[in-house]
């Protein structure tokens, strides 16, 4: 394409050794290698959590199955929500991030390199020491294996009376250690974006994407920290005898729950809006249109991002609390729909008028929309703190987060990966392949999760290993575990096609959705310092401006 | 402890088929069958979903309500369900229609649809229609937290505390003098004359949450921490449901069993409760081994000398229907099992295999069955 004025870059392959290559991984800080990094650990750990739960589902395909026993079923729905959590999406997401700001907003690098390697280090051993803990979790009596307690791991359950041996300590060690990685990322994300933005890109010509990480980044000090502060406590009381959360001796299960969940909640905000992000991103250049009320977007996602810290303890409303903070709880988590259906309403508003170009990255983001919409009134439903006192801590809860995570951030994430393969690759993917993806994950995420509502409305609660039959629950397992495999099927299709297009995709170039965002601009993949010369921008689509010099955006901005 | 299925565990599998094979109907036979199950199984399993239920009791349906709290939760949820569906077609009409709408045809002569770069009267509509909206949403919804939460207990109403232990559920009635396990029986109130049932929550050790979806909402029992709840059941009835909040392993056999008595059966169960145990002589070689083994640890049988706490008082034990907190029917076949191997009907529950010889189980369990 013709953007002499920002880049001119070619890649050129110089064959190297296995071994410098590899080194060269361990010891980049690059912010694409460890943006790639990140992305492929968080791979690993998707299929390692996808087994988790395939295990769980097969469990309770019939009542009174004996696939595993009580105790290991315990631990992979414990270790299935903290991976998917901790150890896939926010790595993914923050892969992303890192791939992509430095190249949306015209830099060279972070603005922290060495940081940035070691908080993805952190992280990544994090997770192994998470998953140390089916051996080593093995402590102080023999007992224990990986934890058991639940992702949320609710005291006194985690005490040492309830939970001897060291498999909670795996849990809290794993999460604190990549708690700081998080930090370490947010910390430089936020710097980055300060900083390092090219000529002319004031804030108010961010792409949204970079916007959407910035309050992400704000959100990940404020939330992590809190976490952090309850892994702490938690030791303290496991290893030197403190009783922060001992109930036993006169400690506080409640305390814990506030800590956790104000951290928890926003913890959704900060892996959604990265998911908002890609979309804001995609749905644009498919719809072939700009965004439609830039200002207004920006603004729902900050007001998202500070009415997110107070909705936590709408996790807590069958605890006791007295009628005065359900009734506020209640509140600010419905007034939270306003800003989030402002986002889908101007996307919706971004297709309309537009040619909307059906690839697989569009298709995730359609589906996203659509999906996105049922979470958005389901959590509206549990909003309502009566309707919660039947529904929390059903499956219909777990229906309706898996909406939010699977349904929103997992497509709109599987978009993103085929919109940005080219640029991470240099070659395409196979689009036939993407198609075929997209419809048995589609299939398979509706079957699954779609019919998982009902027996949470049938007084199903969740984490039970087996169920008694006659209660009207098991023609819903049924189809919800026929459903998980479609996803696999289509789960397969995606890896597939990855490798398959890594080696054997048609070259991209630099451009090859015409899209507007400097990334674009530089060569695919880019080469270590993004631009060989720092771009200069004028609007918030620089490569419209230089594709349409007659009609350049800064006109209308 | 054990990861896996041990042999021990294979063995006791076979027996908890068998228990449910013979007490009541019965559609999985245990291991996966992926043919049968999926022809037959399933069909009939399916059926009290698609109307005519054979045992309606048997599912709790939040949508079915039996108590003033569920029928106001009931209620609010029929108005939240409303406007989220009228909601959820508007939106979903214009992502379709804009979908189909503007799609790039075949014949696109590619060109760029012109540029809108938003628009502040369509911004302002579509955040002050929401914010309107959930205005109404929540005056709706915090009517219904005040009604339930701030009900008046009127003087006649029943006091139950509840406590939560890992795995099953230990009642007390301190103006009866009655504790019990499990099966929760309170009476019917009448509107015109109303006796709710008012249950104080409390945790021995672990989270729990009391959820019996067709009287109301759940309510966890937490350690160190006093919760309240109420119920008012209309009709007579076995209501179950089961352990809400995760309690450790055997949280998913943690079921809970509500029976509400006509009052003058409520009256007759309460008389025959608060009586100590009548013990016969034909039992007296079980009681001997009940007396003087680790049992009276944990279990209590009103006046002998057994007085533990840890486990569900006994002193009725044949006046329930279940054991286990549900886990089993409550028959000598299945109460032998229960002493002899806990793990073959719920592993993982802190009952102690209590390895007794063939003659002595024999009589322990001829005794627990004379303690009607």
């Amino acid at each position: 394409m013709a953007s002499e004025s920002i880049a001119l870059t070619t890649a050129h392959d110089v064959p190297q050794p296995i071994g410098t290559i590899l080194h060269d991984w361990v010891v980049t800080v690059d912010h694409k290698k460890l943006g790639i990094l990140y992305i492929l650990y968080a791979l690993v750990f998707l299929v390692i959590g996808g087994i988790e739960a395939t295990i769980m589902r097969i469990q309770l395909i019939v009542p009174h199955n004996h696939f595993v026993s009580p105790q290991v079923f315990n631990r992979m729905f414990t270790m299935h929500g903290t991976t998917m959590i901790f150890f896939v999406a926010m790595p993914i997401l923050f892969g992303f991030g890192n791939y992509l700001i430095p190249l949306m907003i015209g830099a060279r690098d972070m603005a922290f390199p060495r940081l940035n390697a070691w908080s993805f280090w952190l992280t990544a051993f994090g997770g192994l020491l998470l998953y140390f803990s089916f051996i080593g979790g093995n402590g102080l009596y023999g007992a224990g294996n990986a934890p058991d307690v639940g992702w949320f791991a609710y005291a006194p359950l985690t005490a040492t009376a309830f939970s001897p041996g060291h498999s909670t300590d795996f849990w809290t060690l794993g999460l604190l250690v990549s708690g700081f990685g998080s930090i370490g990322t947010a910390v430089n994300i936020l710097a980055t974006i300060v900083c390092l933005r090219c000529p002319g890109m004031t804030i108010s010509k961010m792409p949204l994407l970079v916007w959407l990480n910035l309050v992400m980044a704000g959100m990940v000090l404020l939330a992590i920290s809190p976490l952090t502060a309850a892994q702490m406590m938690l030791s303290l009381d496991r290893f030197l005898g403190a009783h922060f959360f001992d109930t036993l001796a006169g400690g506080s299960a409640v305390m814990w729950m506030h800590f956790f969940w104000i951290f928890g909640h926003p913890e959704v905000y900060v892996l959604v809006i990265p998911a908002f992000a890609f979309a804001s991103e995609i749905i644009p250049v498919f719809s072939r249109k700009p965004i439609f009320g830039y200002p207004v977007m920006v603004a729902a996602t900050v007001c998202i991002g500070f009415v997110g810290f107070s909705v936590w303890a709408h996790h807590m409303f069958t605890v006791g609390m007295s009628s005065y903070a359900n009734s506020f709880f209640t509140i600010t988590t419905m007034v939270i729909g306003v800003p989030t259906g402002i986002k889908i309403f101007n996307w919706i508003a971004t297709m309309w008028g537009g040619k909307i170009i059906l690839k697989t990255p569009m298709l995730f983001c359609i589906a996203f929309l659509f999906q996105f919409l049922i979470a958005g009134l389901t959590g509206i439903m549990l909003s309502a703190a009566p309707f919660d006192w039947q529904l929390g801590n059903s499956y219909f809860v777990v229906a309706h987060f898996h909406y939010v995570i699977v349904g929103g951030i997992l497509f709109t994430l599987f978009g993103a990966f085929y919109y940005w393969f080219p640029k991470m690759s240099g070659r395409m993917y196979n689009e036939t392949l993407g198609k075929w993806h997209f419809w048995l994950f589609f299939i398979g995420f509706h079957l699954t999760f779609d019919f998982m509502h009902v027996p949470g409305l049938l007084g199903m609660p969740r984490r039970i290993y087996t169920y008694e039959p006659g209660r009207g629950w098991d023609i819903w397992n049924l189809i919800c575990t026929i459903g998980v495999f479609f996803q696999i099927a289509g789960t397969l299709g995606f890896i597939g096609n990855l490798l398959w297009s890594y080696f054997n995709g048609k070259a991209a170039g630099n451009d090859p959705w015409d899209a507007w965002t400097l990334e674009w601009s530089t060569s695919s993949p880019p080469l270590e310092y993004n631009f060989a010369k720092i771009p200069v921008v004028k609007s918030r689509r620089p490569l419209w401006d230089i594709k349409h010099p007659e009609d350049p955006d800064w006109n209308y901005e | 402890m054990k990861t896996g299925i041990g042999p021990g565990i294979v063995e006791g599998q076979t027996v908890v088929r068998e228990i449910h094979h013979n007490s009541q109907r019965q559609v999985n036979k245990g291991r996966i069958r992926w043919t049968p199950i999926l022809l037959s199984g399933y069909l009939l399993a399916a059926r009290p979903v698609f109307g005519n239920p054979e045992d309606p009791l048997q599912m709790p349906n939040m949508f079915k309500p039996q108590s003033t709290p569920a029928h106001s939760i009931f209620d609010l949820s029929l108005f939240v369900l409303a406007i989220c569906a009228v909601i959820f077609v508007i939106v979903f009409s214009l992502l379709a229609y804009s979908v189909i709408k503007f799609r790039r045809r075949a014949d696109d002569d590619g060109r760029e649809p012109p540029p809108v770069y938003g628009s502040n009267q369509i911004e302002l509509a579509w955040t002050v229609i929401p914010a309107l909206i959930v205005l109404v949403l929540f005056l709706a919804t915090a009517r219904v937290i005040h009604a339930i939460q701030q009900a008046r207990k009127p003087p006649e109403a029943i006091d139950v505390i509840a406590i939560g232990h890992q795995f099953w559920w230990e009642f007390r009635y301190p103006a009866f003098g009655v504790v019990t396990a499990n099966e929760l029986h309170v009476p019917t109130s009448d509107p015109s004359h109303p006796t709710p049932t008012f249950i104080t929550l409390l945790s021995a050790d672990t989270d729990h949450s009391f959820w019996v979806p067709r009287l109301a909402g759940k309510t966890d029992l937490i350690p160190n921490r006093v919760n309240h709840m109420w119920i008012d059941p209309n009709e007579t009835g076995i209501f179950v449901g089961q352990c809400a909040q995760y309690c450790g392993t055997q949280h998913a056999k943690m079921l809970l069993r509500v029976y509400v008595d006509s009052p003058d059966q409520f009256k007759q169960w309460v008389q025959q409760q608060a009586k100590p145990a009548q013990v016969s002589e034909s039992a007296k070689e079980g009681r001997r081994i009940f007396e003087t083994t680790a049992c009276i640890n944990c279990h209590s049988v009103s006046g002998t000398v057994a007085d533990g706490r840890f486990g569900p008082d006994l002193t009725h034990l044949m006046s329930r229907d279940t054991i286990a907190s549900g886990a089993a029917t409550n028959n000598s076949e299945n109460l032998r099992m229960w002493i002899h191997n806990p793990d073959a009907i719920k592993p993982g529950s802190l009952m102690p295999a209590m390895n007794l010889d063939r003659r002595d189980l024999d009589a322990l369990t001829a005794y627990l069955e004379t303690l009607r």
